[in-house]
């Protein structure tokens, strides 16, 4: 393994990374991730962002390999951030979107995958409407893939880049809570954030209008398949929450108005400068983006000083680097198992 | 046409007759004389040692898929998936293009279904023109034409004031309203059940109450009107409980289960069965419910709240379910897995073998005034013939039916139909069908 990881990720980065993922073919979701794999995943991403710090932002370590983002839903950040991440890698970047291309054409998923895996793609990042998209493509092509968002299920970059976020403001993730506000029913980062931050050690709280919060929330805690609290009265959660993450309502998913207003919406839920003191002191927003301000948060608080937004957006770059990264040296991995026990083991013992 | 199945254990729940026998069949009736050592020339000589011997099993509930979707079924290769499945007798849903909504539609299918030369075939007519909510069919013609039941299935008639007009209307023809229980405002665009795979796996659901406030609404209009309420697929723990309070009180209402909400839950789709997460094969209307409701369904069947098991086989294409969850069709191909699904409750032991039989028997052809469903003598000589210990493999490529959705591909099952007679004439034959 030692031998090698420096033809891989040429010694630019620092120093060599012991640890790998094992066997992994996709990030779907981080709710199969380990601590360890978690953690691993943060450590590399801290790795990137020494080079992201550098005069020339570049290493070899993708060299030759293409990454094709494939996008079927808008996207600033997320799809500007993985090309970033793999041109910092050295990777060829093609960007297909859904208008413009053969989708709008009729092409279904599968064949537009299989049309780019032919033409020389060697990892996918999808982001679809439909939740398992990406498990789809994975179960029916076998193509490595990469989870930018699908529809309501998973967002697991920007879960480990909040993670990595929280990690760097207050040293640790663990003991701290997180709570996250608004349309948790369509989102995904609320989800994949449960899983990672959980994982983690924080203990993560649901809180929004009872009719945007998914089914089980309201029924018997013992029900709920997340490791998390569901508060309803969100002063009250407020009160010892170390980071508040607002959401933005995701009118694309629903037909339905599930509340009577805006103006309902931002007095009751949304995170003013006045609400955001009930919190700790040391509590720190978060907001996954692209940001409705005035609703679910006050201008005043995105751009102020407890706010982590703009660490989150850079952090993505770096996270989404490791991510990338670790996926090629575990599908490189599994590419030659023979020897790949051996070396796993070897990676442990370290 | 003399035909004796030899030796096998016949099984006649509209009767109470289990025991070891000789079966004779007379130019398509059952023969009076029904004991050991029938004596004479046969033109067919079955030995049915170790296999079961039951009337043809009838279900009331399927899509052949003609006219319109021939791509994904047609009469022929719908009904001799049908008598591979040991059915003898099935009730087509009139959700074709165009909808069974007319006198002649209901001949189509019948004339069809005549040249195929399977399983019999009787259609069910629309409740409204076009299945559209809108204004009521020709029920009245349609009758006439033979139609034995009434259905805007794969939708609810979801105006209460038409689905009145419709229980009405059966007070004259006599034939079952049967309602597909869905509020569609509740369902919301629900794609499987509401709860915590739907949460976990970020899709929408669709809550029971959505088949439950349907079920209470048309208990309440089949109370008000007499008519003939049959109620479609059941899958909810709280329609059992309405359907029971309803029968107590004396309700004409009868109601039927699937073999899949009967054995496979909410679960199935989370991939944490065995299978793998978002496994569109496992979307049906309605949807898998949790554990408690299948238990409920289960335990409502062996009671006799439920009367009935009906397949609502809803064969579909391959790109219909190759494709994400959102956008798969509702439905899973049901005839050819029937009887092994069923019989992993009776190996299970919460289901009696006679029970499950009568319920695909003597039961459905009650709910729906069926002529079928018994071997008592001069009976039309509906017959299966199914071995109730062999394992098999499910391989849908083994199919009859242009379906090939099927949650179970690869799963074991024990069970086998080993030959189907309707009319006393041979529909299926396991040894010389076996494709």
């Amino acid at each position: 393994m030692t031998e090698r990881l420096p033809s891989l990720l040429p010694m630019p980065i620092g120093e060599v990374v012991e640890h790998r993922w094992h066997q992994r073919r996709a990030v779907l979701d981080l709710d199969d991730f380990s601590r360890e794999e978690i953690e691993i995943t943060l450590e590399t991403a801290v790795r990137m962002r020494e080079i992201l710090g550098r005069p020339v932002r570049r290493v070899p370590a993708l060299n030759g390999r293409t990454v094709i983002n494939l996008f079927y839903e808008a996207s600033t950040r997320t799809r500007v951030s993985f090309e970033l991440a793999a041109k910092s890698l050295g990777a060829d970047v093609v960007n297909v979107s859904a208008s413009g291309s053969s989708i709008e054409k009729g092409e279904t998923l599968l064949d537009t995958v299989r049309t780019l895996r032919s033409l020389g793609g060697d990892i996918l990042v999808l982001r679809h409407p439909h939740a398992g998209a990406p498990n789809l493509v994975l179960d029916t092509t076998g193509m490595p893939v990469v989870n930018a968002g699908d529809g309501s299920h998973a967002h697991p970059t920007q879960a480990l880049l909040d993670a990595l976020t929280i990690r760097d403001h207050f040293g640790r993730v663990d003991g701290l809570k997180v709570l996250i506000v608004g349309d948790i029913a369509h989102s995904r980062v609320a989800r994949s954030n449960a899983w990672g931050l959980s994982m983690l050690g924080a203990r993560v709280s649901f809180c929004g209008p009872p009719t945007m919060l998914p089914a089980t929330c309201l029924g018997p805690t013992a029900d709920l398949p997340w490791p998390i609290q569901v508060e309803l009265d969100l002063d009250r959660a407020m009160a010892d929450a170390q980071v508040v993450m607002p959401l933005r309502i995701q009118w694309e998913r629903q037909e339905e108005r599930p509340i009577s207003s805006l103006r309902e919406y931002a007095r009751d839920y949304g995170i003013s400068q006045e609400r955001l003191c009930r919190a700790p002191s040391e509590a720190v927003v978060l907001h996954p983006g692209p940001m409705n301000e005035g609703i679910e948060i006050a201008p005043e608080v995105a751009h102020g000083p407890q706010s982590l937004v703009g660490d989150q957006v850079t952090n993505g770059v770096a996270v989404r680097m490791a991510v990338l990264y670790l996926l090629v040296a575990s599908t490189s991995d599994t590419a030659d198992s023979a020897s790949n026990t051996e070396r796993s083991s070897h990676a442990r013992a370290h | 046409m003399r035909v004796r199945i030899r030796n096998g254990r016949v099984i006649d729940p509209a009767r109470g007759v289990d025991e070891v026998r000789d079966l004779v069949i007379v130019d398509g009736r059952i023969d009076a004389f029904v004991g050991p050592d029938v004596m004479g020339d046969f033109d067919l000589d079955v030995d049915a040692t170790g296999l079961v011997v039951t009337p043809g099993f009838v279900d009331l509930h399927c899509h052949l898929r003609e006219p319109g979707f021939e791509d994904k079924e047609t009469i022929a290769t719908g009904s001799m998936a049908a008598a591979a499945g040991g059915f003898t007798t099935i009730c087509c849903m009139p959700n074709t293009a165009p909808t069974l909504d007319r006198g002649v539609d209901i001949e189509f299918v019948q004339s069809a279904a005549r040249r195929a030369g399977r399983a019999r075939v009787l259609p069910l007519g629309s409740v409204t023109q076009g299945q559209l909510g809108r204004e009521l069919s020709d029920m009245s013609e349609m009758a006439a034409a033979g139609a034995v039941g009434f259905s805007d299935d794969g939708h609810p008639v979801w105006d209460a004031r038409l689905m009145r007009f419709a229980l009405e209307l059966s007070r004259r023809h006599g034939l079952p309203v049967v309602d597909h229980c869905e509020d569609p405002a509740l369902a919301a665009g629900g794609v499987l059940n509401e709860g915590r795979v739907s949460d976990l796996l970020g899709l929408r659901g669709q809550p029971s109450s959505s088949e439950e406030v349907m079920v209470a609404r048309d208990l309440n209009l089949a109370r008000v009107t007499g008519g003939r309420l049959h109620l479609a697929h059941l899958s909810a723990r709280g329609s059992v409980m309405l359907l029971r309070a309803a029968r107590r009180e004396g309700i004409a209402v009868t109601a039927e289960v699937t073999p899949h909400h009967l054995t496979l839950t909410e679960d199935w789709a989370l991939g944490s069965m065995g299978g793998r997460a978002y496994d569109t094969r496992t979307k049906v209307a309605p949807p898998l419910r949790t554990e408690a409701d299948r238990r409920a369904l289960v335990e409502a069947l062996a009671e006799g709240v439920i009367d009935v098991i009906a397949t609502d086989h809803a064969p579909h294409r391959l790109i219909d379910k190759e494709c994400t969850y959102d956008e798969a069709a509702f439905g899973i191909s049901g005839f050819e897995t029937a009887l092994g699904s069923l019989m992993t409750l009776v190996a299970s032991g919460e289901l009696a073998l006679i029970d499950m039989i009568r319920r695909l028997t003597v039961e459905p052809c009650k709910a729906f005034g069926l002529p079928y469903g018994t071997l008592a003598p001069g009976a039309v000589a509906d017959v299966t013939v199914f071995d109730p210990e062999t394992t098999w493999q499910v391989s849908s490529g083994r199919f009859f039916s242009k379906g090939k959705n099927t949650p179970l591909e690869g799963k074991s099952l024990r069970g086998t139909v080993r030959m189907t007679l309707v009319d006393g004439r041979v529909v299926y034959d396991a040894q010389a069908d076996a494709q």
